[in-house]
């Protein structure tokens, strides 16, 4: 049966919609975006409507937008599925309106062959949820020492490669990855973390760190590798993304790269535009990742690169741990942060606050990934699959992570008010996730 | 005053009238400590424990006199003798702790803000022996009293704190001591050890010895690890002694009535020499002899504290 979205403002940067329309949904494509269809239609598209039974979701009052797309979450499985199944962190995904993940490397075996590519991709079909883009990995075991086979990687359909948890510390590997990821058209997606200066530290380096005691990671750490990855980008012409920016100075050399034309693209997550390392005043392992939270003025430094273009894509670096990994001395304490089901709330706040407009998100959450990964259709375009998600811009919520899809709660946003939800979320033509405040009839 | 506090964490948490009231406290229960019959029975039936999970010979000690004379018990569990061996989790084996009911946890450990997170977790008092390089109140307080018994006061004397600052707890908790108090903290030490935002914490730096030396009613005296030289903080013992050593030499620019003092364990001939260390300037054995009476006063206050 037809499936009409109905009432709802469709923003949509890729086709430069942004008003009031009309979707109309067959066969898990899209039909036609159109003028509201009125009760009385003078538009053919309302007249032959009327004939024919259709399914309604009312969207009055709801934004309606492209599916949103995670490019950087670490889903558990293979290897450590307490703390997240390929099938929890798609249900998590959809709650978050996600209709799209890309799955980091580092599970247990390392995805760096075709074997475990192909695993993921049926627990992901499985699923029967949102979409799984895995992505391999750079390394052999993410081992830093041979590259692993990128040519049947990209044939079993990993859209990326990255060493994602660890960097790639030897400088002639990151040159070679990146020529010979060149040819398949996939991305290298580089953590960048000089292990020499970033040491044992535990949090950022400064007066916080100082007072606590705890070891401080720099945020040269991170600058110098992003200096160094944009010189070998130049070298070789080939596309690389900057995982989870966290320092003013990247933000810079990012920016001064791309006006030298370097084909560099970058990402943040919203721990990063949301929090500074105060989070971790007192000893807060939920806020313990890394790169790890920095100060006020790296984070000013990233809502400014978001809002001028340096910085393309929010990331949620979704990074599940149990309590197994957290509840434990600071120093021992598993570094990541549950981001799958707060990434576009946090999101919001930047548009409530004025630091980007609506359709800036949207493409920092969909287009733009979309894009990077040459993942095909982008936007909401007649023909296109149906892969969409409705938000409520209104609906207010406090973070309760017992309210999580994701099977782990690892959060510093517990107990925050939050504006803005995603209550429906649609991959496809089918509905993987809906509030139930979203009606259908 | 009435002392309500449950917890001795770092000295941030403590207000001056609460330092006062300790150092006071500690002070009056000094003298038991010189009596032939050192015991009396303030503690009897409270139960402490004295988990050390990193090495200590001071601390620990002293913990274990403070507590038998006011005839508390103790039992004292180390990280190689507690299950953490086979894998308990330190909050395991805290809660299990916890279950036994002891009235006191002292506890020692290489994470900074273990006795923090301790603290939310169980109904014990938690006093902290020295965590990671975070703080070591007790330490500080004793040191503040040592001073205060000197000197005959706090406000307006300038302590200096020679050495590895970055990676002391000592350093930290002095600093937020003494600048409580009404002191002047001075720090001084390679820059590699000199940590980031620590001005802000209430002290000056300066990259000049004879300078935190010369001007100083107090010099403490931080040790140096050797273990450090792998991460490029210094080259050399034989350096850090010629440049940052305390020796006669650069003793002898500073003022006719400094106190020396030394948190131990010392690297006799690297940051001090064995003539200044036994000197007529240090304090060094008055700090841990005022050691026990602190702690006592600590243990009392805490077991004895008006509960809100």
């Amino acid at each position: 049966m037809p499936l009409l979205i109905k009432g709802g403002r469709i923003i949509d940067p890729e086709t430069g919609i942004d008003g009031l329309k009309d979707i109309l949904i067959e066969d898990g494509r899209i039909v036609d975006i159109c003028d509201p269809v009125q009760k009385r239609g003078k538009s053919g598209q309302g007249n032959d409507l009327k004939e024919r039974e259709v399914k309604v979701i009312d969207a009055s009052g709801k934004w309606v937008v492209p599916g949103l797309i995670d490019m950087h979450t670490h889903l558990r499985e293979p290897g450590h599925e307490y703390k997240e199944t390929i099938r929890s962190g798609c249900l998590a995904a959809a709650h978050g309106g996600f209709t799209a993940i890309c799955c980091m490397p580092n599970t247990y075996p390392v995805n760096d062959n075709r074997s475990v590519t192909d695993f993921i991709l049926k627990k992901a079909k499985e699923a029967g949820s949102v979409r799984v883009y895995p992505i391999g990995a750079v390394s052999c075991g993410l081992s830093g020492e041979a590259l692993a086979e990128y040519g049947e990687l990209k044939e079993a359909g990993v859209v990326a490669v990255s060493d994602d948890g660890r960097p790639v510390m030897n400088s002639r590997l990151m040159r070679r990855a990146l020529e010979y990821a060149k040819r398949f058209g996939i991305p290298v997606i580089s953590h960048c973390e000089d292990l020499y200066l970033s040491a044992k530290g535990v949090m950022n380096e400064g007066f916080v760190a100082t007072r606590l005691g705890l070891r401080g990671i720099p945020n040269a750490a991170e600058t110098v590798m992003v200096a160094r990855d944009i010189a070998i980008c130049e070298l070789t012409d080939a596309p690389l993304h900057i995982a989870h920016v966290s320092t003013a100075e990247s933000v810079d050399l990012i920016r001064m790269a791309k006006a030298r034309g370097v084909r560099v693209t970058a990402e943040t997550a919203p721990h990063y535009f949301s929090l500074t390392d105060e989070a971790l005043l007192d000893y807060s392992t939920m806020a313990k990742v890394n790169p790890p939270l920095r100060a006020a003025k790296d984070r000013e430094a990233i809502i400014e690169g978001l809002a001028d273009g340096t910085i393309d894509v929010i990331a949620t670096d979704h990074a599940p741990h149990s309590s197994i990994e957290k509840d434990l001395e600071f120093d021992a304490a598993a570094n990541g942060i549950v981001g799958l089901e707060t990434s576009l709330p946090l999101g919001l706040k930047l548009v409530e606050s004025g630091a980007l407009d609506i359709s800036d998100l949207v493409s920092k959450m969909s287009i733009n990934p979309a894009r990077i990964l040459s993942l095909g259709h982008v936007g909401l375009k007649p023909d296109a699959p149906a892969d969409l998600t409705i938000i409520d811009p209104e609906k207010r919520f406090t973070v309760d992570p017992n309210t999580f899809r994701s099977k782990s709660r690892n959060t510093p946003f517990q107990g925050w008010n939050l504006k803005g939800k995603a209550v429906l979320t649609m991959v496809e033509g089918n509905i993987v996730f809906k509030d139930e405040s979203c009606r259908i009839y | 005053m009435n002392f309500t506090r449950k917890d001795i964490l770092d000295m941030e948490s403590l207000s001056v009238e609460e330092i006062e009231f300790i150092l006071n406290t500690a002070e009056s229960l000094k003298e038991i400590s010189t009596r032939s019959i050192k015991k009396v029975p303030t503690l009897r039936g409270k139960t402490i424990v004295l988990f050390f999970y990193e090495p200590s010979t001071r601390t620990r000690t002293s913990f274990e006199v403070a507590a038998k004379r006011l005839s508390a018990d103790t039992v004292s569990l180390s990280g190689s003798t507690s299950s953490m061996v086979k894998g308990e989790t330190l909050f395991d084996t805290a809660k299990n702790l916890e279950a036994m009911n002891p009235d006191v946890i002292v506890i020692r450990h290489n994470a900074s803000g273990v006795p923090h997170m301790l603290a939310k977790l169980v109904q014990s008092s938690i006093i902290n022996a020295g965590d990671g390089m975070h703080a070591h109140p007790t330490q500080a307080l004793l040191d503040l009293m040592t001073v205060k018994e000197k000197k005959g006061r706090l406000d307006g004397l300038r302590i200096s704190i020679i050495g590895d600052i970055a990676h002391s707890r000592v350093a930290r908790s002095n600093i937020v001591g003494f600048t409580k108090m009404g002191s002047e903290v001075i720090l001084t030490g390679p820059p590699t050890m000199i940590p980031k935002g620590i001005e802000r914490m209430g002290a000056k730096v300066t990259f000049d010895p004879d300078e935190a030396i010369s001007n100083a009613d107090v010099i403490m005296v931080l040790r140096i690890q050797k273990e450090r030289q792998e991460t490029f903080l210094f080259p050399s013992e034989r350096e850090y002694a010629r440049l940052y050593g305390l020796d006669r030499d650069s003793l002898s620019r500073a003022k006719d009535d400094v106190l020396i003092m030394h948190p131990g364990p010392l690297n006799r001939g690297v940051e001090i020499s064995p003539e200044v260390a036994d000197g007529p300037h240090s304090v060094i054995l008055e700090q841990v002899a005022n050691g026990v009476a602190l702690r006592m006063a600590l243990l009392y206050l805490v077991c004895n504290r008006v509960k809100e």
